[in-house]
């Protein structure tokens, strides 16, 4: 278990055997900015019981503008994401929240005259000005909104990333893919069918594989683009499972047209309307006391 | 009331009437392109049978050796000389089509690149054949060879392989590159390993094509390849010009031969000759884009096209 945790988890894991100034040093660290001085102590025992940190942000990003030629896309969105929680983007269509997900991992930068400005770090490191488009996609992995495995067999679909960065031990490679199958809960069905096409498999199970192909490269961070819209209810419910098992080790961003949905599995949610990011809360928050009164308007259907 | 059903009635039969008319015509319609392809077919098994037929009826034992008498010396260098120019076209069309599909900005020199593929593409072989005689003869004061041969054949079939390579690249769906540099692979990761493999049963048939050219071409290699073939198949050093793995050497292929024999021959075989090694060259063609079939029909089931 303990290899498989994330770093941050892991820096916990590590920091229970020091002595507790040292952990409050790092504590004080890692909180940044945020809330330096109060927080710390107070949150103390409740993170030695191994519980969700409760302010680190893995992603955090200020006035973000993108344009598409002259379209303005995104219009100055500032939004943090911790660690560990899953993040909800909705919104009707073309407001902008599938284009901000791209933003996160620089899937953006494959179209043709997209702009960017502002800045989105990761882990306190410019994505954009700071780190190479390739280390980031490895640390933010992403999940389609259409199952996109490759015309490959199972056992090659998972054992893609590690392979691209070099690994060829094919024990390694074995216990990547049974480990990763295993964490999406297909193991049991696909370990007489590994070197069987993965284009032969269900649209559910295609989706799952292509989860597992993105856990396989160890990411810090998932993203999601409608992960269940091509999907049917019980492969849905499915991946949802998923998603929620998954917040316990990696952070997740979703993108969802499903109400529902982000109200079901989110433990944040903001919503995106015209390219601005109208409103931004806990999931509570936002669909039972909405402050903005456009969020409420399409959290109740009125639009969208 | 029994006005408006008057009404509903004679409208229902106009309907009724257009559906009948319009699966008759449906029916005349698929009968004609039944027609169209069954005479096609017919007249396809009618040239491909007479060729064979005729040419192996007037067959002696001793055309089929590998002599100055028997078409055997041709029927290998054709073999060879096609086996050379795609060693040659292959790699250097796969690589033109990838850059065109996956490096190439959109723009006016892309666009330029792509007219003049192809123009190469619809070059008269003749053309290619004296471009060929100048540059690799000419030029560099060698005699007739084949390796000339394949240079001149490559000409023709590069822009071949380029185009379907591109077609091939461009028309894989638009996920696999996004799936797979959304994982942090690099382009040069991505087009070797997931692209490349999915594009190649469409790369495949685009080097049958070309082969096909290779195969069947004659005027490109009358200043080329040359229409002479002496070859000593004990002769066991590669650098002798009478060695026939020498690709330096001068080599008549089946199309040359067939050429040559119905129009400057002096022997008495000659028709016969010609009719069989055109019956030969037939058979090697359709048996070569056979095999090239099924081994696309493999790969496309590895990769689970076919379920």
């Amino acid at each position: 278990m303990r290899d498989r945790n994330n770093t941050v988890e892991k820096w916990w894991d590590d920091s229970m055997i020091e002595s507790s100034v040292q952990v409050m040093e790092k504590m004080a660290e890692h909180q940044s900015a945020k809330d330096p001085a109060s927080g710390a102590q107070a949150d103390m025992p409740d993170r030695m019981a191994g519980m969700k940190p409760a302010a680190e942000q893995k992603f955090s990003v200020k006035s973000l503008n993108l344009h598409y030629g002259s379209f303005q896309a995104l219009k100055n969105i500032s939004l943090d994401i911790g660690t560990n929680e899953i993040m909800a983007l909705i919104g009707p269509s073309g407001c902008g929240k599938s284009t901000f997900l791209k933003t996160l991992n620089r899937m953006n930068d494959l179209e043709e005259g997209v702009s960017i400005d502002g800045s989105v770090k990761l882990d306190g490191t410019d994505i954009y000005h700071s780190m190479n488009a390739i280390e980031l996609r490895q640390r933010v992995g992403m999940v389609f909104q259409q199952p996109n495995p490759f015309p490959k067999s199972v056992y090659d679909n998972v054992a893609y990333g590690p392979r691209i960065r070099g690994i060829k031990k094919k024990s390694t490679l074995d216990e990547t893919v049974e480990r990763c199958l295993t964490e999406v809960g297909i193991w049991a069905e696909m370990k007489d069918r590994l070197y069987k096409s993965a284009l032969g498999l269900s649209g559910g199970q295609q989706q799952r594989l292509c989860i597992a192909r993105t856990l396989a490269v160890e990411p810090e961070v998932i993203l999601m683009d409608e992960p269940t819209s091509a999907l049917d209810p019980i492969s849905t419910m499915k991946i949802e499972d998923l998603a929620t098992e998954l917040k316990k080790k990696y952070t997740i961003v979703i993108v969802t047209h499903n109400m529902q949905q982000a109200n079901r599995i989110s433990d944040m949610t903001a919503f995106f309307l015209l390219g601005e990011m109208m409103e931004c809360g806990t999931t509570q928050d936002i669909f039972l006391n909405p402050k903005n009164k456009k969020t409420e308007e399409y959290i109740s259907g009125r639009f969208g | 009331m029994d006005k408006i059903s008057s009404i509903q009635s004679a409208r229902r039969s106009r309907t009724n009437a257009r559906i009948r008319s319009a699966v008759a015509s449906d029916r005349v319609m698929t009968g004609i392109f039944y027609l169209v392809a069954g005479f096609f077919l017919l007249l396809l098994f009618a040239f491909a049978a007479y060729i064979i037929l005729t040419g192996f009826a007037n067959a002696q034992p001793y055309m089929f050796s590998f002599t100055k008498k028997g078409i055997g010396n041709q029927f290998f260098n054709t073999i060879y000389l096609v086996f050379l120019s795609l060693l040659i076209s292959v790699p250097i069309g796969i690589l033109a089509g990838i850059y065109m599909s996956e490096y190439a900005k959109p723009g006016k020199m892309t666009n330029f690149l792509r007219i003049c593929i192809e123009t190469l593409s619809s070059l008269p072989s003749i053309v290619v054949g004296l471009f060929g005689y100048l540059v690799f003869i000419v030029l560099t004061h060698a005699q007739w060879n084949l390796f000339a041969g394949a240079l001149a054949v490559s000409i023709l079939s590069l822009p071949l392989i380029a185009t379907t390579t591109e077609d091939a690249f461009r028309s894989l769906p638009d996920s696999y590159k996004k799936g797979s540099l959304g994982m942090g692979a690099t382009l040069r990761q991505t087009i070797c390993t997931v692209l490349l493999p999915a594009a190649a049963p469409r790369i495949i048939t685009g080097v049958i094509l070309a082969a096909g050219r290779g195969f069947g071409e004659a005027a490109a290699l009358l200043y080329t390849a040359g229409m002479s073939t002496d070859i000593n198949w004990a002769n066991l050093n590669i650098l002798s010009p009478t060695n026939p793995f020498n690709p330096f050497r001068p080599g008549e292929t089946l199309a040359l031969n067939i050429w040559g024999s119905r129009t400057e021959a002096l022997a008495a075989d000659a028709a016969e000759i010609a009719n069989l090694s055109s019956a030969v060259l037939m058979i090697m063609v359709l048996s070569f884009s056979l095999l090239a079939h099924l081994l696309e029909g493999r790969i496309k089931k590895k990769m689970g096209d076919t379920k």
